[in-house]
């Protein structure tokens, strides 16, 4: 690496850019009331919400690992007509506002919907309003984030390996198990890692979906939310609470892939 | 002051963004109006009739949850005149300064009030869970969408439920009336209180049951001047539309009451 | 499509039969491929060639990793065309040796046997076996990253037979090593293949690898196999400008009539680097040699049995030509000289000589090549 004087025209925007991230995180923590920190740290429904918001979003983290990677080897992989199309379906959560797409999901999902009709009708389930709700819902906006990041690695990785597999004897499966998927491993994680913080702060289509019941579907963004409108300052700590526990657990997950 | 902070500001960010013009409009004047969701059609009705009868003005109209507007207004946005869906949004803005003092001194430190809303039951049009009055909605296979407490139409829903000394435990806590109306309008719930003016705004896509005890919990709408006010005439003059007759009717029209 | 030459052809009678036998016949943007090959037990065929010449695409057809649009590839008497690529009883080495980076060395040996249904601990057992065979015990655990080029060949050998296949492939072996290490690692890769009882085909452009390590030589060129046969054959009489550039021999085309060969304007001259047409000038260039022939023939011989006059040789008239200098290069102790005209060739003479001549680019010279020194053969 060339050492020497980094060009303006790089650092300034780079400067920039990151003060942009930063500022706002910088009033959250210059205006938050420390001093009441740990009572409401201790505050039961504190603790609900952020219990809920860790579970759902690890289930959907999982979910869209069961679903995602293979569907991103399909679009990564295979030819089919209309590839491009589905490539730019996986997309479209990434640019729907999430309150429609809690509304796409009532729709379809709803007590009313396409198929929730049938799912109420036939089994008696109800998908709105339960903790499930929230993982479809976070699943929905999160997944595309793991798509993307691990149809990336699939399409950067070499496929003479699975070649190689291949003439080993490996069928099509066990070429992925055992050689693709470990290849891409960092891919996944990365993408796992993307649709995890996302997941956690998802708002807008899990309020529509699932509604917000302290406890069932209350996670810590809707909590956020509802404490704006008469405790700011509570909603300042909720905040920072979130977003302290997504930093450490993002920050022990690389440190374990790193050391690896 | 304000205005030539705001207008360095605006130089900023067209800088920043690489616009070449920053406000095309600088020569009309604006008045930003503060406005609760629920009077979107209302204000957007009268602002109209205000920029005729006061030409090179503009009416900026900016509808959130009253919340939402009272951290804007506080945080320092541009705002010039405040409606609240209560009374006790608009006495926190007041309690910060918020409100003009000149016209607090003959209007009222917490605003004028304008207007009221009662609640209603909101059904689907079938009414699928024959929901009649407010017990129904205790009823364990009645599922039902509330106000989450924090925001106004939620403590009226509770006032209203410990009025009629019903124990109601719905399936979700909406963050605003819309969204409860919206639950309902899908089928999504057999039952949510919203105000008489969200099930007129509905039309024919939910039905709106009546409750006697809907009179413990009516809801006042104040409306003040603000602080910040670049023209404070020109406010006062919106909010004087606002209570003149011809408001009263586009309310009354809206499903609102009188004060 | 075995050319007069090839001794090792198999017979009807006398050989074992083959263990490859294969017609490869494909086509595919715009490049066909119709190679025939024949491979006994424990015979190691190489197909040499330049690049794009189709030397991998008979591999990989071989492996199955890309379809024939016909023709057959049958293994000890069984079809297997058709056959799956991972069904196929065909170990590969590939060119960089693709070794699974996120196993151990004994990992990667036992991957096949494990996808071939062995338990755990066979796989391991084999695995260990081969790696023990190659030398390479104490690297089992060691993840391929850590492992030499060479040490990664052998891995990767072990691999391609411990799925006990019947056809060996392995794609150039060598290219991935350095020149330093290569002199070695050739030998060692030699006597480890002497073990194996399949056949074997090795695809590479270098023809010291495919001298060294195979008992029989095709040359692939345009998808097509020019020549086949032992590597002391192609070395001797190279039929194409490819591999006479290869082997370093003058070779031209011409016409015997007794122990004269007249050579083809035509077609001039593919020599041991000279690439520049001859002048227009005096008649077809002809060459003496020691054994009579008749009809088309093949002439070759090496830039060092050509000796370089400033004048016309006087005694031996025969195969004297004069010829202008085109440039001169280092090669290797000696220099050689590239000559255009009726022939173009090549000479390889001492430094000394070089200054003794003087000789300059443009310069007029005599060239002069004994009889006893060239190789005829049919063309």
């Amino acid at each position: 690496m060339r050492s020497g004087r980094s060009p303006w025209i790089l650092v300034l925007p780079a400067l920039t850019g990151l003060a942009l991230l930063v500022l706002p995180l910088t009033g959250l923590v210059v205006r938050a009331p420390w001093s009441t920190m740990g009572e409401r740290l201790g505050d039961p429904a504190v603790l609900t919400a952020l219990g809920l918001s860790l579970s759902t979003a690890t289930a959907a983290t999982a979910c869209s690992l069961l679903l995602g990677v293979p569907l991103a080897w399909l679009l990564a992989r295979t030819e089919f007509p209309g590839r491009r199309l589905v490539r730019a379906l996986v997309t479209v959560p990434l640019v729907m506002p999430p309150v429609v797409g809690g509304v796409a999901l009532l729709l379809v999902l709803g007590r009313n919907g396409i198929l929730g009709r049938h799912l109420d009708a036939w089994f008696g389930v109800t998908v709105p309003f339960t903790p499930a709700a929230v993982v479809l819902a976070q699943v929905f906006v999160a997944m595309p984030f793991l798509v993307i990041s691990v149809e990336g690695a699939l399409r950067g990785a070499d496929r003479r390996y699975e070649e190689a597999a291949a003439t080993l004897g490996a069928s099509r499966a066990a070429v992925f198990t055992r050689v693709t998927l470990p290849m891409v491993l960092p891919g996944v994680g990365a993408g796992a890692a993307l649709c995890w913080a996302r997941a956690l702060g998802e708002f807008g289509a899990t309020i529509t979906f699932a509604g917000n019941f302290p406890g069932t579907t209350q996670t810590m963004p809707l909590a956020v939310y509802v404490a704006m409108r008469h405790d700011p300052e509570a909603a300042v700590v909720l905040s920072l609470i979130l977003l302290l526990v997504c930093l450490a657990v993002l920050a022990a997950l690389r440190e374990r892939w790193t050391n690896t | 002051m304000r205005e030539s902070a705001r207008r360095s500001l605006c130089v900023l960010a067209a800088v920043a963004l690489g616009a070449t013009a920053c406000a095309a409009g600088e020569e009309r004047e604006r008045l930003h109006v503060f406005a609760a969701a629920s009077l979107t059609d209302v204000f957007t009705g009268l602002a109209e009739g205000f920029e005729d009868a006061h030409p090179g003005t503009e009416v900026t109209l900016n509808f959130a949850g009253s919340g939402d507007l009272a951290v804007q207004i506080t945080s320092g946005a541009p705002a010039d005149v405040f409606a609240a869906a209560d009374t006790a949004t608009m006495a926190r803005v007041a309690g910060e300064g918020g409100v003009d003092p000149a016209w607090a001194a003959e209007h009222g430190e917490r605003g004028a009030v304008f207007a009221t809303n009662t609640l209603r039951i909101a059904v689907p049009p079938n009414n699928p869970a024959g929901v009649g009055g407010l017990a129904d909605l205790a009823e364990e296979d009645v599922a039902v969408a509330l106000c989450a407490e924090e925001v106004p139409c939620g403590a009226a829903s509770r006032t209203a439920t410990d009025a009629a000394g019903v124990e109601v435990t719905p399936v979700t806590y909406e963050e605003d009336v819309r969204a409860v109306l919206t639950k309902v309008e899908l089928g999504e719930v057999d039952a949510g209180l919203v105000y008489a003016t969200d099930v007129a705004a509905a039309g024919d896509r939910v039905r709106g049951l009546e409750f006697p005890e809907a009179d413990t919990a009516v809801n006042a709408y104040p409306i003040a001047v603000l602080a910040g006010a670049a023209d404070p005439g020109l406010a006062a003059a919106w909010v004087d539309l606002v209570r003149s007759e011809a408001g009263r009717d586009a309310l009354a029209a809206a499903g609102f009451g009188a004060p | 499509m075995a050319p007069p030459d090839a001794p090792r052809t198999p017979g009807p009678d006398r050989s074992p039969p083959p263990v490859l036998d294969a017609r490869l016949r494909l086509e595919r943007d715009g490049f066909g491929l119709d190679v025939d090959l024949e491979v006994g037990p424990g015979e190691i065929l190489a197909l040499l060639g330049p690049n794009g010449a189709g030397k991998s695409t008979v591999l990989r057809a071989l492996a199955g990793l890309v379809p024939l649009t016909g023709g057959h590839v049958r293994l000890d008497g069984r079809e297997e065309t058709a056959t799956p690529v991972e069904r196929r009883p065909v170990g590969v080495v590939f060119q960089d040796y693709l070794l699974f980076p996120h196993m151990s060395a004994l990992d990667n040996v036992a991957f096949g046997p494990r996808r071939q249904g062995l338990s755990r601990a066979g796989a391991r057992e084999r695995a260990s076996a081969l790696l023990a065979h190659m030398g390479l015990s104490e690297y089992a655990r060691v993840r391929p990253r850590r492992l030499s080029g060479g040490q990664a060949q052998r891995v990767a050998l072990a691999r391609a037979l411990a799925v006990r296949p019947r056809l060996l492939l392995l794609d150039e072996p060598m290219a991935a090593l350095d020149a330093s290490t290569r002199i070695d690692v050739r030998a060692r890769l030699r006597s480890l293949l002497e073990g194996f009882d399949g056949a074997t085909v090795l695809v590479t452009h270098d023809p010291l690898d495919a001298m060294v390590l195979a008992d029989r030589i095709a040359v692939v060129e345009g998808g097509r196999v020019v020549q086949q046969g032992p590597p002391a054959d192609v070395a001797r009489r190279p039929r194409t400008a490819y591999v006479a550039r290869l082997v370093g021999l003058n070779l031209f085309r011409g016409t015997a009539e007794g122990t004269t060969v007249t050579l083809d304007p035509a077609a001039p001259a593919v020599s041991a680097g000279t690439g520049a047409p001859p002048p227009e000038d005096a008649g077809a260039a002809r060459v003496e040699v020691h054994e009579a022939h008749h009809g088309p023939a093949l002439v070759a011989f090496p830039p060092r049995a050509v000796a370089l006059y400033p004048r016309r040789p006087q005694g031996s008239p025969r195969n004297a030509w004069h010829l202008t200098v085109e440039g001169t290069e280092r090669f290797g102790d000696q220099v050689r000289v590239h000559l255009a005209g009726r022939p173009s060739l090549a000479a390889d003479i001492s430094p000394a000589a070089l200054a003794e001549l003087g000789l300059t680019r443009g310069d007029r010279v005599w060239a002069q090549v004994k009889a006893a020194e060239v190789e005829c053969y049919p063309g």
